[in-house]
């Protein structure tokens, strides 16, 4: 009996580690097969159209992985993450044409410039915790994306956004031909971004984020400094958000203020919890799905049958944004824990590890510094 | 004689005769995902003062706001032989049961006088005569902020609004935490009065208030209620009280710190 | 000087609408620790049925603009109930997840109004005298910024004596307070939840309303827009407190306008500014509690 479980737990152990691998390796090979996923992808896998769509797809997951590290493992709800990312895309186009620099060292100076910014950010919106946190994010995202949209020194393009300076640019990044090479650009920055966020959440600072999220005053007592940590994750995230921001620009050819705009965060928060609060695997599955969804939709609401249906049908099938938001309020009022929880949860109570209802229980503790509010514990 | 675990219908050494007013079994409860009180029994005589006795951090707080359904908890709690494990507080407190928290917990903002109105409960005699009798001050502070009154005038607030209505059984948290020696005993003949209408739960560290007032006692270990007897012969208990407590009982001090760990109610 | 007078007018009427968003959120959050994503649709909804009605009856009417007031108000009134006896009600005591449902919520509220009115402005009108100014110290004042003023005025009025004169506003102080208590005392605190609520939408409702005139449109993104610098307001001026959300309100619709005359169009920037400045010195606002 023992013998089988162990052999079993040793296969699961393999499945583990090379499932992701061959999923690399599948997603590396795409653009080189014909596949058709009718329903799902716009058009076979070689189609540029498609590997665009897969590409947008891995940099947004590499992004919901960077909103993990914050709301998953800090216990920081943010309503600005928005802002960094716009930060790397805005900042690559505007050091590249301003100071004429080549594309790789001009994203180290934003790499650089994004560590000073985001560090002196964080530490000032880390003055507060909680709900207060979240207003503060998003009061600084929203400075930002005026500032963009205002457009001072003409270097954002405003409402319009800005064209990448593909002057800059190595010509294999640049045009419809050469979507293949973004493509595995994209594949290559969302592993980047999977291995860096495990490595911050099994680093000493993530283990204290996790401790300080369940009790911040035991963490305070054993004389740690709950802040630092959790500006270390800030910053950590932040940096990710402003590769992929540069990664965005790339594949897109150019970056619209929507990307720092306060609505793009929601959608990474809805990436999240959709996935599963608390997973790295929840995250990825939470935004492919979310982008994919999204893509489906848009292709719904111009369909023609929808357009002859009575206005109380057509009118919320034509609204993508609408039909997420619903789906939204339905997995956080339904299904704790997300597509992550749901499936720990329907793979068996017989496993142990883990626990279903793990995500729900991360939202719980977020809220310990409320319940202060209960009758004597609170202020002296 | 000692470490009597209650079970089923047996009585409580030391309890007189009659049903308990306040019956919990198993009770268990946690904070923020920590367990805090791990398995306690115990009995409210239905006349009289039973104290929650026990060391700094055993979970005598937290036993009473598992009661009330202040903090998540499981086992039975049953006033009168009806389970109120599964109601919010405002009906189990509706049902009867007053409640005087530890930091008196006064609403600093409001009056004295809109304490007191927003104490009063449906269905209930409001014993205004009761209470400005007891405590003629807050009368003629009606007016006052509340957070603007001293430690002991909060306590008389905090002590009025559970005595203001009909209770079944009232659950008393350290009423004399903090207070000088004066007002101990002011709050002491205010809680045998008080006794006199109610039974009384009290969580009480000042054993010489115990003394005064307690016939019954019952005593807590790690989240564990170990003890349950009658008060008196508790605390003639040198050896006993010196080990559960961590105090020579006839000293009349305050138990020193157990150390056993945070349980919530030490929080501050 | 008449500069400074009509900057004056003009920061205080748009301060008489950030109140009339921001105090139902303080509230809210002051005895639910709910921050209310969905209070920009209470606006919108509001916004957009007062005009809907004003233009049936008469955009140009008196009697037109006072129905749309009182559609604005009774729309936010009811949607906020809903909103907290549906969504909000059902998680109690799970903050985080409240957050996220009025966040769905909002998103979901915005797409369906660009489904039903369209995403670009619609522009309005409303009585004659409502469009002209007064001249007030060599000033041209726009008249609706006066309306903005007394209606916000009769709003926090109308909250002070609620809060203080009767039972539910007496529970809710207290609950803002120390919510437990509450409980503790025997009194279900769900209605007060469902109560600020309503009170809140019925303030965003208006706030909608006289928004649209301030502003001279309306849309669907105005609610989130309002929204944004509601939330600074109420970190501003101290989560919870209704008159730090009046004060806070003034303060940044004042400096909003001033930074944006003297000091080359950045009065969003500025208010930022403002906010880092508060957090730094004093991160739980200006008449904040807990300090």
């Amino acid at each position: 009996m023992s013998t089988s479980t162990d052999a079993s737990a040793g296969r699961r152990a393999w499945v583990g580690r090379l499932l992701p691998l061959g999923l690399v390796v599948l997603l590396a090979c795409l653009p080189l097969l014909d596949l058709n996923l009718p329903g799902v992808l716009p058009g076979p896998t070689y189609t540029p159209g498609t590997l665009h769509l897969l590409a947008l797809a891995m940099v947004m997951a590499a992004l919901a992985l960077s909103y993990h590290l914050l709301l998953g493992v800090a216990g920081l709800l943010s309503f600005g993450h928005a802002l960094y990312f716009g930060f790397g895309a805005y900042l690559l186009g505007i050091v590249m044409t301003e100071l004429e620099l080549a594309l790789v060292p001009s994203v180290v100076v934003v790499l650089l410039a994004g560590a000073v910014f985001s560090t002196l950010l964080g530490a000032i919106s880390l003055r507060v915790t909680g709900i207060p946190f979240a207003m503060v994010t998003l009061a600084f995202a929203q400075a930002g994306s005026v500032l963009v949209r205002r457009d001072p020194g003409r270097v954002t393009g405003g409402e319009e956004g800005m064209r990448l300076p593909t002057e800059h640019v190595p010509d294999a990044l640049v045009g419809v031909a050469d979507t293949r090479n973004l493509y595995w650009l994209a594949l290559a920055a969302l592993v980047l971004a999977f291995g860096l966020t495990t490595w911050v959440q099994r680093s000493r600072a993530g283990h204290v984020a996790e401790a300080v999220r369940e009790n911040e005053l035991r963490v305070r007592v054993l004389g740690m400094r709950p802040f630092l940590v959790k500006l270390a994750i800030f910053v950590a995230a932040s940096v990710i958000a402003i590769g992929m921001g540069m990664v965005h620009l790339l594949l897109n050819s150019g970056a619209v203020p929507h990307i720092v705009s306060a609505e793009f965060t929601i959608s990474l928060l809805l990436m999240v919890v959709i996935g599963g609060v608390g997973s790295r695997w929840g995250a990825v599955g939470g935004a492919v799905l979310y982008v994919l969804l999204n893509q489906r939709l848009t292709v719904l609401a111009q369909a023609e049958w929808v357009h002859d249906l009575p206005a109380v049908l057509r009118i919320p099938l034509s609204e993508p944004m609408f039909i997420l938001g619903t789906l939204f309020v339905l997995v956080v009022m339904f299904l704790p824990g997300g597509l992550a929880g749901t499936v720990t949860r329907l793979r068996g109570r017989r496993r142990s590890g883990g626990g279903p209802e793990e995500g729900a229980a991360r939202l719980e503790e977020m809220d310990d510094d409320e319940q202060d509010q209960t009758v004597g514990a609170a202020r002296p | 004689m000692t470490s009597t675990q209650p079970r089923g219908d047996v009585a409580v050494d030391g309890a007189p005769a009659g049903d308990p007013v306040l019956r919990v079994r198993g009770l268990s409860a946690h904070v923020a995902g920590q367990q805090v009180v791990e398995h306690v029994d115990l009995d409210v005589a239905p006349v009289g003062v039973t104290a929650l006795l026990g060391r700094n951090g055993v979970g005598k707080t937290s036993t009473i706001k598992a009661v009330l359904g202040l903090i998540g908890r499981s086992g039975t709690v049953e006033l009168d032989g009806a389970d109120l494990v599964h109601l919010p507080t405002h009906q189990i407190v509706q049902r009867g049961v007053g409640y005087v928290p530890e930091d008196r917990e006064v609403f600093s903002g409001l009056t004295v006088t809109d304490n007191l109105r927003l104490a009063e409960r449906r269905g209930s005699r409001h014993r205004y005569d009761l209470v400005y009798d007891l405590f003629p001050e807050l009368q003629e502070r009606g007016a006052q902020a509340a957070g603007t009154l001293s430690g002991g005038q909060q306590q008389m607030v905090s002590l009025a609004r559970a005595l203001l209505n009909d209770n079944q059984v009232l659950l008393v948290d350290e009423p004399t935490k903090g207070l000088a020696p004066r007002l101990v005993q002011e709050v002491s003949r205010v809680l045998a009065r008080a006794a006199q209408v109610a039974p009384i739960l009290l969580v009480e560290q000042n054993l010489q208030v115990v003394r005064d007032l307690a016939q019954h006692a019952v005593v807590l270990t790690d989240g564990r209620s170990v003890h349950h007897g009658p008060a008196a012969d508790f605390l003639a208990d040198d050896a006993l009280t010196q080990r559960l407590l961590g105090v020579h009982a006839e000293g009349g001090g305050e138990p020193t710190d157990g150390g056993s760990g945070h349980t919530g109610e030490e929080r501050a | 000087m008449s500069t400074v007078v009509l900057l004056l007018f003009t920061g205080v009427g748009l301060g008489a609408i950030y109140f009339l968003v921001a105090s139902g959120l303080s509230l809210i959050y002051g005895l639910m620790h709910v921050l209310n994503f969905a209070h920009g649709v209470f606006l919108s909804l509001g916004a957009f049925l007062g005009f809907e009605v004003a233009s049936r009856l008469g955009a140009s009417t008196w009697t037109g603009f006072a129905a749309s007031l009182l559609v604005g108000a009774l729309a936010g009134a009811v949607f906020a109930a809903l909103t907290e006896r549906v969504l909000v009600q059902r998680l109690y005591e799970r903050h985080i997840e409240q957050v996220l449902v009025t966040v769905g919520l909002g998103l979901g509220a915005v797409a369906l109004f660009d489904g039903i009115w369209g995403t670009d402005p619609r522009f309005i009108s409303g009585p004659a005298w409502m469009s002209r100014t007064t001249h007030i110290l060599g000033a041209n004042v726009p008249n609706d910024r006066f309306v903005a003023i007394l209606v916000a005025t009769l709003v926090l009025v109308g909250m002070v004596l609620f809060l203080q004169r009767t039972r539910y506003g007496m529970i809710i102080r207290a609950g803002v307070e120390n919510r437990a208590m509450v409980t503790a005392l025997g009194i279900d605190v769900r209605t007060a939840f469902t109560l600020v609520f309503t009170i809140g939408g019925i303030a965003a409702g208006l706030g909608g309303v006289l928004a649209s005139h301030y502003f001279g449109y309306v849309s669907p993104l105005l609610g989130q827009t309002l929204l944004i610098f509601a939330f600074i307001v109420t970190v501003i001026g101290g989560l919870g407190s209704l008159t730090g959300a009046a004060v806070a309100s003034l303060l940044v619709a004042l400096l909003q306008q001033f930074a944006n005359y003297y000091l080359w169009g950045t009065g969003d920037l500025a208010v930022v500014v403002l906010l880092a400045v508060v957090l730094l010195t004093r991160p739980s606002g200006l008449m904040g509690r807990r300090a």
